[in-house]
């Protein structure tokens, strides 16, 4: 199995708060992999680190791979670094890319506060994120010498939006779409990106259960519709244990277990990072 | 048949248009039987509704708040008048520093570098500036182009900007539908790239940075393109200016231009170019033309002592006021103007108005 997303000795610090501490982590081709914890365990930082929103402290991600983010403690952070391994990369050139050149490399994200383009529609919000793989410049654009390109990006677009059911609501204001759909079209506008690898920063937030059920098997068909590999960020268990081939868990920014759904449902140290342990004072 | 159907629209609208040039000519070959007021409204109506639109592509469609619009047209306008001055004429406009530029360009050669020029000082101005957001960015700008101003009146420079002296004999556009034909030019290409992906890319911007970041649009590019683009046609607006100026001088070219033009901006809708245009029309015609009796005694034929010198500027701030009040996304929001919608708007919405408002079993219906 090819390795998609590798993740070494990720360590994240703000000031003086480690918010993720040496992570590992391992995606492989057509994996669904869950990154889950308690609240305030890290996820989101690591997920900003993984695609470019954080530069991080220390540690290697690469993708395919090839590393595209590379850093060691260094400048004031030297002295006040709190992790482990800060002389590992200390010989190794820094590499940093910001998002756009990170979902270039084929890496695409939703956020976990929905963030659609407001005032497009459906259709536009989907047919901008094609802007990225175009070919056409500045000049042939505005004389629509690109007609071509164009008219297959929209093309693209029609079939992607019905691929991802949102079909009669081409020329709506994509903010005025319900909750679940505009999920859906969060989703369908990354997959614009043609990605590799699709993040899911916390897809079923505010989802009530008959909604996470379907967005289950939404998820099961784009997967298998883009040979997609997915790595999500989930609160709602049932959705991970049924999705999920492998399962990290986090707490306090720190790897406590990872192994499949099964594994990871009797380990005793997940269970005490979720109920709170028998020693708790 | 099949073809006029589905362009229906865009004929429509390219009729409209031709509508507009033809009344423009007819107004040109009566000549001195339209009072000057109105040949002079309509010359400047047309300049600014470029400058509104070029300005409106950077604050309404790429959501950047820059006030450095008056720094850029000065710069047009200089580059204009300064390479397109006929030899004949340096002598005596540079009477007092002599001149280095030894060579005069046709005027729209001259037309093209007064484009040029502000687009290559929005590079290297864009470079830092760019990266600051909202608030900052607008001082930044502003700075930029009181410093031009500054620098353009310095002596130092007098060997090609004539210091403070005006600058005149310049060539220029006597007629209206030169000026007509340029601006409508330039605002017909800002459609073009704003209906292109670049103009998606720009409106992805201005609705959510972080999510068009993660789309993979680069923003600092993108935001570059922007406001070169848009000092690009500041440029040929502020040349424009010069012309119907017919002499220049960088004292008119203060930050309180930049202010009209975003009112302008401002009432005809952030992110509608037709709102833009419309709105720089009736701005103008309103400073220049139908409140400008409020200054002389008598207006409408009444005779007030209040009716003197500035009341105008006090109505006009009361009208800007009331459309502020109630159209508070301006007179076109986010739309644009649409051909069907202004028959409709005749043949039903008028009417309508007068008719009594429906009874309430009228509803159901």
């Amino acid at each position: 199995m090819k390795n998609v997303l590798h993740v070494e000795n990720l360590t994240m610090q703000f000031g003086g708060v480690v918010a993720v501490n040496n992570l590992c982590m391992d995606v492989n081709e057509g994996e669904i992999v869950a990154l889950i914890g308690p609240n305030g365990a890290g996820k989101t930082t690591a997920f900003n680190a993984i695609t470019g929103v954080y530069e991080p402290t220390n540690g290697v991600i690469s993708f395919m791979g090839e590393p595209y983010v590379r850093n060691t403690p260094h400048g004031k952070m030297k002295s006040t670094y709190a992790g482990i391994n800060a002389e590992t990369y200390a010989s190794q050139p820094k590499m940093t890319k910001t998002p756009d050149e990170i979902t270039k490399l084929g890496m695409a994200r939703t956020f976990q506060n929905i963030r659609l383009f407001k005032s497009m529609t459906v259709f536009e919000n989907v047919l901008t994120a094609m802007h990225m793989r175009k070919k056409s410049n500045l000049f042939t654009a505005t004389f629509m010498i690109n007609y071509k390109e164009e008219a297959e990006q929209r093309r693209k677009t029609e079939e992607l939006r019905k691929l991802v059911d949102l079909y009669d609501v081409k020329d709506e204001l994509a903010t005025s779409l319900p909750y679940g759909k505009q999920r859906h079209l969060e989703i369908a506008r990354a997959l614009a990106t043609e990605p590799k690898l699709l993040l899911l920063d916390e897809p079923a937030a505010g989802m009530n259960p008959q909604e996470t059920a379907e967005l289950t098997a939404f998820i099961h068909k784009i997967r298998k519709e883009f040979d997609l590999t997915i790595l999500l960020i989930e609160h709602h268990m049932n959705l991970v244990m049924d999705i999920s081939d492998r399962i990290y868990v986090i707490n306090f920014g720190s790897e406590i277990a990872n192994g499949t759904p099964a594994e990871i449902q009797s380990n005793p140290a997940v269970i005490e990072a979720y109920l709170g342990g028998d020693n708790d004072e | 048949m099949n073809f006029l159907k589905k362009y229906n629209k865009q004929i429509k609208t390219i009729l409209f248009v031709v509508l507009l040039y033809v009344i423009i000519a007819v107004i040109d070959a009566l000549g001195n039987d339209i009072p000057r007021v109105v040949v002079s409204v309509l010359k400047k109506s047309c300049i600014y509704a470029l400058l509104a639109v070029s300005l409106n592509l950077l604050n309404g469609f790429t959501g950047l708040f820059s006030l450095g619009q008056a720094g850029f047209m000065l710069l047009g306008a200089y580059t204009y008048a300064i390479l397109t001055l006929p030899m004949a004429a340096r002598e005596s406009v540079y009477y007092m520093y002599g001149t280095v530029v030894n060579f005069s360009l046709p005027l729209i050669l001259g037309l093209i570098c007064a484009g040029i020029i502000p687009a290559l000082f929005a590079f290297l101005i864009g470079l830092p500036v760019l990266k600051l957001k909202s608030d900052y960015l607008a001082i930044a700008t502003l700075g930029f182009a009181e410093i031009v101003r500054a620098l353009i009146q310095w002596q130092g420079f007098g060997k090609v900007t004539n210091g403070a002296n005006s600058i005149l004999k310049y060539p220029g556009f006597k007629k209206i539908m030169p000026y007509a034909l340029v601006a409508g030019l330039c605002i017909l290409l800002i459609v073009l790239l704003l209906k292109s992906t670049y103009g998606r890319a720009f409106k992805a911007i201005r609705d959510d940075e972080i999510a068009a970041e993660a789309m993979g649009i680069n923003l600092a590019k993108h935001k570059q393109m922007s406001f070169v683009i848009s000092s690009f046609f500041a440029g040929i607006g502020g040349a424009l200016l010069a012309m119907y100026q017919t002499s220049l001088s960088a004292t008119a070219f203060t930050s309180a231009m930049t202010y009209e033009i975003l009112l302008m901006v401002v009432i005809g809708g952030i992110g509608s170019v037709t709102g833009s245009v419309i709105a720089s029309f009736l701005f103008i015609a309103c400073s220049e033309w139908w409140l400008r009796n409020l200054d002389s005694g008598t207006f409408l034929g009444i005779s007030l002592p209040i009716f003197r010198n500035g009341f105008r500027l006090v109505v006009f701030s009361v009208v800007i006021m009331i459309i502020v009040l109630f159209f508070r996304k301006g007179i076109m929001g986010e739309r644009e103007l649409d051909v069907d919608r202004i028959g409709t708007f005749f043949t039903k919405k008028i009417p309508s108005m007068f008719k009594k408002k429906n009874k309430e079993g009228d509803l159901n219906k």
